[in-house]
């Protein structure tokens, strides 16, 4: 979890449906989730109802580990809206279970210019805002050692 | 049977500009209405002899400006008679509404078709500097599609999405900063001949490091500059493009293909974007090859975009686009590959990909002025997009 003496920063945050609300909720249980075929075992990002291997509809949410590579960066100087303080990193991630899933997402815990491509990550939630409609954003942060 | 290649039956018989500016703050519709007449005009026809329309985006949301004039209003301000007409965003990249012209006189739905792209982004933006996708979404407001998952990391702009490529680009083939800076340094250097420019003024290697940071490893020159103005088209069949005020100029191939994933984050390979897949389209379309082209007019809403559309055009290796603007000899107006003769977006402002095909006409017809490349150019390519969206036009003096 982010520091909670923090309030985190204004962000536009998604519009929930029934397709997305496990991708978009599932940090509440401190999971990051996907859609996933429950025939074929295709996991599918972002949510549609069909599975695009074998068309099957039988799919349904379930947990990744968490972990992730970045696969490319930028670090952000440009203030467009109000947000997280600049600079910023926006990256995309590649989750680690199935690397052609990918996310665009913020990396934070380390200084802009620690991160790099290749760099291994892990989920962390930032809860938006308080209340019935609150969403947990999948931000990423470095790694830990391997045990 | 091989399918015929309906574009080879199309040529571009007219085109036109209205006053283009940074700011303006003229009703969008007009500066529309004067560039499609100046188009008309430059072709020798009237009015009446349109009978095709075509737009991109037509009605649209996104940035504030971003859609100056509909079809549906230019249709009814001209009252044009239409046989055919089109509009619309989901397409291959800006010009997907030209080559969609091309399309539909080669199958003989149209003799004269009008194309049209209006911006007002200079003006609907003000002096408040450059607006983000979703910035007047007002509090409460919530992202769905393909925004919702990039809004909510505060990822609102092409700027950052196109850095993350480029920065793939430099990680993978060690391209530089200073080989990005040749292709806003050329555009200026091209831009000051053009008296239409919005930036003019000389930009050295030192003011392209100046220039602060917008998102890594873009700094402000390598993003364009919103602009209000409106660029025409028309298209004709070549059938009806003979007796008419200009040579025209032939369509010989387009390219529109889009193999990999419809996605900015999603598409597969992050070293390239979706001009891979329409720039390798384009010669499977003509028995010209890249060593035939004369001068490339390409996409340089951020100077990534360039680089990507040299490399997918094959006019070198995938990753070999660095090296390639390196110096900025070869792309230079009196080298071996003139690129954005105009001052592209990046100087010349925002006309959203139809400045390239307007100024590939106007090269290859010889009317460039002061700007013309010297050895009057045969062939051009005019390619627009980047990220999810391209499509290109193979175009030859007839
Ligand atoms: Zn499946």
């Amino acid at each position: 979890m982010t520091d909670s003496e923090t309030p985190p920063p204004f962000r536009i945050l998604p519009r929930l449906t029934d397709l997305n609300r496990d991708f978009w909720t599932g940090g509440e249980h401190g999971e990051l989730r996907f859609l996933r075929c429950q025939d074929c075992g295709t996991r599918i990002h972002p949510p549609v109802s069909v599975c695009h291997k074998d068309h099957s509809k039988n799919v349904k949410a379930d947990a990744v580990s968490g972990r992730a590579t970045v696969a490319t960066y930028t670090v952000n100087h440009q203030m467009w809206m109000p947000g997280p303080e600049v600079p910023y990193v926006v990256a995309i991630v590649e989750i680690e279970e199935d690397p052609t899933i990918r996310l665009t997402t913020n990396i934070v815990g380390c200084a802009p210019e620690d991160v790099y491509i290749g760099m291994p990550v892990e989920v962390v939630f930032e809860k938006q805002p308080d209340g019935d409609d609150a969403i947990w954003l999948p931000l990423f942060q470095p790694a830990a050692e391997k045990a | 049977m091989a399918a015929e290649m309906l574009e080879k039956k199309a040529c571009i018989t007219g085109i036109g500009q209205s006053e283009i500016g940074r700011r303006l703050y003229r009703d969008p519709l007009e500066l529309t209405i004067d560039g499609c007449l100046a188009a008309v005009e430059d072709a020798g026809l009237q009015i009446s002899d349109i009978d095709g329309l075509s737009t991109y985006p037509g009605m649209a949301i996104g940035n504030p400006g971003f859609s100056g004039a509909s079809a549906t209003e230019v249709h009814d301000a001209l009252r044009l008679e239409l046989n055919w007409f089109d509009s619309g965003i989901e397409t291959s990249g800006q010009l997907g509404s030209v080559i969609k012209a091309c399309i539909a006189v080669g199958a003989g739905l149209a003799k004269h078709v009008l194309c049209f792209r209006s911006v007002f982004e200079g003006s609907a933006q003000g002096a408040g500097g450059r607006q983000s996708i979703g910035s007047d979404g007002g509090s409460g407001f919530r992202a769905s599609g393909p925004l919702s998952w990039t809004l909510p990391f505060a990822a609102p702009s092409a700027a950052i999405w196109i850095a993350m490529f480029a920065q793939k680009h430099f990680h993978e083939y060690g391209t530089t900063r200073e080989q990005l800076a040749q292709i806003a340094i050329n555009a200026r250097k091209n831009a000051g001949l053009n008296p239409n420019a919005i930036y003019r003024d000389p930009m050295s290697m030192d003011d392209y490091f100046g220039a602060r940071m917008i998102s890594e490893p873009f700094c402000l020159f390598d993003c364009d500059v919103p602009c209000d103005g409106s660029t025409a088209f028309v298209v004709s069949h070549v059938d009806h493009a003979k007796d008419l005020r200009k040579p025209a100029i032939q369509v010989e191939a387009v390219g529109t293909a889009l193999h990999g994933r419809p996605s900015w984050d999603q598409f597969d390979d992050l070293s390239t974007m979706a001009t891979r897949d329409a720039g390798a389209h384009l010669w499977t379309r003509t028995d010209l090859t890249p060593a035939d082209v004369d001068i490339l007019e390409a996409y340089d809403g951020f100077s990534f975009l360039t680089l990507s559309w040299l490399e997918a055009l094959g006019f070198c290796r995938p990753g070999e686009g660095g090296p390639f603007v390196e110096g900025g000899q070869r792309i230079a107006r009196d080298g071996e590959l003139p690129v954005n003769t105009h001052g592209g977006q990046l100087s010349a402002g925002r006309l959203h990909g139809h400045g390239f095909l307007h100024e590939a006409c106007v090269q290859l017809r010889g009317e460039g002025g002061a700007r013309q490349v010297e050895k009057q150019p045969e062939v051009a390519v005019a390619a627009a997009g980047g990220g999810n969206t391209c499509g290109c036009l193979l175009l030859t003096r007839r």
